[in-house]
């Protein structure tokens, strides 16, 4: 691995997104768009103080689990990849240079929603405001490296599309938001400790309602940041530079 | 400019390769050796086993058997990957980019360090003719510019065996033209190139020729050799004279034997 080789990588990924503003403007726009009906819908009540950041780690976690699956599977599919195979670039290289490309979009997007979300929208929390910026990150860089290691076994972006429900929502539906997670049936509890978006869900609930809860946070952020360097790892370790 | 020493063996040597792909046997068993410094010609019908063999010589194909040397190293060495320029058959650059953007990324992986860089694309575009277009964006180019931006991005940092699949096929005549004179131009500068194409016709631009049918070589050879032992008048027709002596072959000794010639599962 080269931090020259994953830096022009990452440019070079960077430069594909810049020729594309409207996905450029999705990326920003969307999540925004989404806090912002979010609170309409709880308007005059506390809900949206309470599931608003929550759903803050939420969304961006989406979209960068798709934007990232289709970046790969592209590369996968026009022959770019068996290009770069066949070329001195490590596969650390190539996983990380996307990693740290949508990472970097990703805390751009979370800037923006997190800013939005906070000073327009008046969502009000306990805890440090600023947190919510970091766990969005975090949670932007969990759906990249999801994205990045699942990509490797859609062949088609029929498949790859169809991650998202199947991958994704159950993930969604035992994070806790739709029942606090120790609510839940004992198996299903367990299943959702080993499930990522477990702690960023956890960790946006103790910044809202919890003004001293730094340390739980933290140490959300690092079952998060263990889950992202694993998945880039199995990402790295799926590609193969000889296929059949 | 020559990169590739004189006498340091040749630049592929292929001993009894087998690949399965699929639960199917594509190569049975071939061997061949390309020398340095010459354009060969891999032709033979689509679905021969043209770029099952070309992959494995860059080393992105799984084999089942057999030895693949490149330039001395085994094949997909980690050191031999910047000295071996890659054009897959289908057109592999990042479409969303600018021709000099997508020339300047391929170049960083093959090592030309950021000194360089601006240099070394100028120089590959001016090669395949394109500096007029380094601005613009990969798919607003014509076909033929796409296979042209493909091939200049296996160009950069000068690797000194260049493995194209099917480069020309599907172009028009002026272009095919061209890149045969670039073809020729680089073998003079001292690389070694492997050119594939179903298309008989180019035989006579390459200095030797590797015939290939269902994953064997029927002749490796130059064009003049060829035509010698067949006695026929042009590439095409020493080919189909060399198939149908194989299968003559083929069929005289599953006679004897009294077994199937069909490939084993």
């Amino acid at each position: 691995m080269s931090l020259r080789l994953t830096a022009a990588t990452a440019a070079r990924v960077l430069r594909q997104i810049r020729h594309d503003p409207r996905t450029l403007g999705l990326l920003l726009v969307v999540p925004c768009v989404l806090m912002g009906l979010l609170a309409w819908i709880y308007n005059q009540t506390p809900l949206f103080d309470r599931i608003g950041a929550p759903l803050l780690g939420m969304f961006p976690f989406l979209v960068m689990f798709l934007v990232t699956s289709i970046a790969t599977l592209r590369e996968r599919q026009s022959g770019t990849l068996e290009r770069l195979l066949a070329l001195p670039l490590a596969k650390a290289d190539l996983v990380g240079g996307y990693a740290l490309a949508f990472g970097l979009l990703a805390a751009v997007q979370a800037l923006v929603a997190s800013t939005f979300a906070s000073y327009v929208l008046g969502l009000d929390v306990a805890g440090d405001a600023w947190l919510l910026i970091v766990v969005a990150v975090v949670d932007c860089l969990l759906g990249t490296a999801l994205g990045l290691f699942l990509s490797a076994f859609a062949a088609t972006e029929f498949q790859a599309v169809q991650f998202l429900p199947a991958f994704v929502l159950p993930q969604f539906l035992l994070c806790g938001l739709l029942v606090p997670r120790d609510q839940l049936p004992d198996v299903l509890h367990w299943i959702s400790n080993v499930l990522p978006l477990s702690y960023a869900v956890d960790a946006m609930h103790t910044i809202s309602v919890d003004a001293n809860g730094g340390a739980d946070v933290a140490q959300d952020i690092a079952v998060m940041l263990a889950f992202v360097v694993v998945l880039i790892g199995l990402g790295a370790a799926t590609l193969r530079r000889r296929t059949p | 400019m020559v990169k590739s020493g004189q006498g340091a063996g040749p630049a592929i040597r292929v001993e009894d390769l087998r690949v399965v792909r699929g639960g199917r046997t594509v190569i049975p068993g071939l061997s061949l050796e390309v020398p340095r410094g010459q354009v060969v010609g891999l032709l033979g019908p689509s679905g021969c086993g043209k770029t099952t063999l070309m992959r494995c010589l860059v080393g992105v194909q799984q084999v089942a058997g057999g030895r693949v040397e490149v330039l001395g190293e085994p094949a997909g060495a980690k050191q031999l990957r910047h000295r071996v320029g890659y054009v897959t058959q289908a057109p592999s650059v990042y479409g969303d980019l600018t021709v000099r953007e997508n020339l300047a990324y391929f170049a960083q992986v093959v090592g030309v360090r950021r000194g360089a860089l601006a240099a070394e694309v100028n120089r590959v575009l001016d090669l395949v003719a394109l500096a007029d277009h380094a601005g613009s964006r990969v798919t607003s180019l014509s076909g033929g510019q796409l296979s042209r931006v493909s091939l200049a991005a296996a160009l950069v940092g000068t690797p000194e065996l260049l493995v194209l699949d099917e480069p020309t096929v599907g172009l028009d005549p002026v272009l095919r033209r061209d890149l045969w004179e670039i073809f020729r131009r680089l073998a003079r500068e001292g690389a070694t190139l492997l050119v594939s194409s179903h298309v008989m016709d180019e035989a006579v631009r390459c200095d030797r020729l590797l015939l290939m049918r269902a994953g064997l070589i029927l002749a490796d050879d130059t064009l003049a050799g060829v035509l010698a032992t067949t006695g026929a008048p042009d590439a095409e027709r020493a080919f189909l004279t060399l198939v149908d002596r194989a299968e003559a072959a083929a069929g005289a000794a599953g006679r004897s034997t009294g077994t199937s010639t069909g490939l084993r599962a």
